[in-house]
């Protein structure tokens, strides 16, 4: 190079040698930062958990990117987004869950909106208040993986981790329950009302009740659920009767369980047993009625006051119930017209009562056959049904079984279906008939003619009375001035009289000359008294005195 | 030849960096020190655009998550939102403060972008000896530069909002990873920024251009 000479006495570099790698440690940082970003993004997958549809009816309180899905109040999902169906019916949130929901979003898994909500007489959700909405979540038992899920319209009063059992109940009318509303065992709350629907055909209803661990086995098979809703007052054959469970019960309603004291050791019933829900504890723990017979009887009287369900008495013991009472055109030719009562008698009521129920069928069980042999026994000896006030007051009826006496022999014909029971006329229908004759003889009395007569003296006592009232009238015009005479005359005399007695009075005061005297003949005449009873005295015990006169010695 | 105007480097000196001494490197060795003060001697910084490309590439890196991750979580008792820069944009996006957005928009995620896609530009365009507007190219070398001290302003904002918005049971941020994110990417493109040599931009056409003649 030429220009090297130009620059003269510049200093030599000293040399350096070669470093050994070719490689940059700079391309140290962009590896450094794909790590970090990879990290992060690794990161962000494994955070993100499943992705879930959730349909709602409405999304009233929803927001997307806002509103969580919490479980047992932890977040564990966030709807992202929230769209209409294509059929316009529901709204579809997308949700995105956490990774550890993973195996939570299984068949039964249930979502739903909390809300501020009072039910079951408990205030839930009030933190929603401030909050907003968001949507609680249950996991169910299911095995199978469910990506959209139809959200509950009511949030699930237990969830499915809560220990306890589910139980099927079955009733006509729902009355005052609602979700949540307790169930009572002896009075203590025991479970909830978890859910309720409308059966299939209308006819009645199913609900879902949620017993809680410890309790849920003291529901046997042979328990009875009834309604403890409010107050119930009955007015029966027994009288008025009026029930409640608790004060709470009373405001919100609420069912009761128990089971019948022979049963109490029994297994408990498995999950989803289906109870009927009776009206109120009387009829729910009324004795098991297995084996029911159902009799006919056929009135002649009225049957006004009895009602179905009236009981069946056997001596005053119920063994039975009234099924139905209609009417009932009796034989072809006649026209007839009876009251027909279908009632239903447990025999095995009166059967448990025998000492030993072994000793009709000689060891075998009992069989319908050995029942009816007692019945017929029974029917023999005159046992016949009657229809009997239960309370005069209300007049309500029941039928009573009991022994005739001086009926004519009957059998009862176990050939037809129902088989008719005998019947005779009951207590009220002898009242009725001496009613009926004290009316009759009631109504043979003359009343028109007593009427008529009645109405004859009144005219006569009218007529002297008017007769009477001429004559005092009569008076008043000619006796007055006379009788005023007379009147004047009486005081003259009076006072005359006045006078005498005033003389009289003064001769016999007690300081008079007469007053003296006849106390001075008085005092004589005791005297004399006196001497006589010494008199006879001596007499009586010397009667020879009289003869003799009076001894020496008492001279 | 007389054409191309000489340079440090073409008459064989090497200035040092830190004391100004002008000396020689010895023809053979790669690598030399000044004589005066032992500083390392170059007639171009070395490894230049390797570096450069290895910074760019981690800029480009870490700005995915700068812009993915949340910068800033504000929670009030009724829940917390957590915003990405976008996300921000979006929400200033209205009749009021779309200036703001704006501003938002180019001071966080053009500008960062725009720097790294300068630089990318300016080491192609110098690896292959490109000769066309090498004015143009060193007045964005110096635009980039200059703009490189004013980008941690979003990141200093973000610092100011955490440290004053803490009214605890009523409101409070909270900085997201995106800030640490964005803050490398603002790091990494200045470091970047400085390890290119502008020297460079010049050296290779003049070569071919000697070459030529």
């Amino acid at each position: 190079m030429p220009e090297q000479q130009e620059l003269p006495d510049l200093p030599e570099a000293t040399s350096v040698p070669r470093p050994r790698s070719r490689f940059s440690a700079v391309w140290i940082i962009p590896i450094i930062a794909a790590l970090m970003g990879g990290w992060i993004a690794v990161q962000k997958l494994l955070a993100e958990g499943p992705a879930i549809e959730i349909s709602f009816t409405s999304a009233d309180g929803l927001e997307a990117g806002k509103t969580t899905v919490k479980y047992n109040g932890v977040d564990v999902g966030r709807i992202q987004s929230l769209k209409v169906a294509t059929d316009r019916q529901r709204i579809i949130a997308s949700v995105q869950m956490a990774p550890e929901t993973r195996d939570w979003l299984v068949e039964g898994t249930s979502f739903w909106v909390v809300r501020p909500r009072i039910a079951g007489g408990s205030v839930s959700g009030l933190g929603t208040l401030l909050s907003g909405s968001y949507v609680g979540m249950s996991i169910g038992g299911g095995s199978g993986r469910v990506h959209s899920y139809k959200a509950l319209e009511v949030p699930p009063v237990v969830t499915g981790s809560t220990p306890g059992r589910f139980f099927q109940i079955k009733t006509a009318t729902l009355g005052s329950l609602d979700y949540g509303t307790p169930i009572y065992f002896r009075r203590f709350q025991v479970g909830q009302i978890a859910s309720y629907q409308l059966d299939e055909d209308g006819r009645g209803l199913t609900l879902k009740i949620f017993i809680h661990a410890p309790y849920d086995r003291f529901v046997k098979l042979e328990s009875r659920f009834w309604q403890a809703s409010g107050l119930d007052f009955s007015l029966s054959a027994n009288g008025l009767k009026v029930q409640t469970e608790s004060l709470a019960s009373l405001l919100i309603g609420g069912l009761a369980f128990d089971t019948p004291a022979e049963n109490a050791d029994a297994d408990p019933a498995p999950g989803d047993t289906s109870f009927d829900l009776f009206a109120d504890e009387a009829s729910a723990m009324k004795a098991p009625e297995r084996g029911a017979t159902q009799y006919v009887l056929y009135f002649d009287e009225s049957v006004r006051g009895l009602s179905v369900g009236a009981p069946v008495t056997l001596l005053g013991l119920p063994i039975g119930e009234v099924g139905s009472v209609r009417l009932e055109a009796g034989k072809r030719k006649s026209v007839d017209v009876r009251a027909r009562v279908r009632v239903s008698i447990y025999p095995q009521r009166f059967l448990d009562v025998l000492a030993d129920p072994q000793d009709l069928s000689e060891g075998k069980p009992v069989t319908q056959a050995i029942r009816r042999r007692v019945v017929d026994r029974l029917v023999a000896r005159g046992l016949r049904a009657q229809l009997q006030t239960g309370n005069l007051l209300t007049g309500q009826l029941y039928i009573a079984l009991a022994y005739v006496p001086n009926e004519t022999p009957t059998r009862i014909d176990w050939t037809a279906d129902p088989p008719v029971f005998p019947v005779a006329k009951g207590g009220l229908t002898d009242i009725e008939a001496k009613l009926t004759s004290i009316l009759g003889k009631l109504d043979r009395l003359p009343i028109d003619a007593i009427g008529e007569d009645l109405k004859q003296s009144l005219a006569t006592l009218a007529g002297i009375l008017k007769e009477v009232d001429k004559l005092v009238k009569r008076w008043e015009g000619e006796l007055t001035p006379e009788l005023t005479a007379v009147l004047g005359e009486a005081r003259r005399s009076f006072a005359a009289a006045e006078r005498t007695l005033d003389s009289a009075n003064r001769s016999v005061a007690p300081d008079s000359a007469l007053m003296e005297e006849m106390r001075g003949t008085l005092a004589e005449v005791k005297r004399a008294a006196q001497s006589l009873r010494v008199l006879t005295d001596y007499l009586e015990r010397h009667p020879e005195a009289l003869i003799r006169g009076k001894s020496e010695e008492l001279q | 030849m007389s054409a191309a105007p000489a340079s440090a480097m073409s008459l064989g000196l090497a200035g040092c960096e830190v004391c100004g001494l002008v000396s020689r490197p010895p023809a053979g060795a790669a690598m030399a020190r000044c004589p005066r003060c032992g500083e390392r001697l170059h007639c171009r910084r070395p490894a230049s655009i390797e570096r450069c490309w290895a910074l760019v590439i981690a800029a480009l890196i870490l700005y995915v998550p700068a812009n993915l991750l949340p910068v800033l979580t504000t929670s009030t008792p009724l829940g917390g939102v957590s915003d990405t820069i976008m996300q921000g944009v979006i929400e200033l996006w209205s009749p009021s403060s779309w200036p703001l957005a704006i501003v938002v928009f180019v001071a966080s995620i053009t500008i960062p972008l725009g720097k790294l896609i300068a630089l990318a530009y300016l080491l192609i365009t110098v690896r292959r000896g490109s000769v066309r507007s090498m004015e143009q190219r060193v007045r964005l070398y110096r635009m980039v530069k200059f703009i490189g001290r004013w980008s941690m302003l979003d990141v200093f904002v973000d610092t100011f909002v955490v440290a004053l918005v803490q009214l605890k049971p009523l409101m409070w941020v909270e900085p997201g990873p995106g800030v640490i994110f964005f803050a490398g990417v603002v790091v990494v493109t200045m470091i970047a920024v400085n390890n290119f040599d502008p020297r460079l931009i010049w050296d290779l056409p003049q070569q071919e251009k000697q070459d030529h003649a």
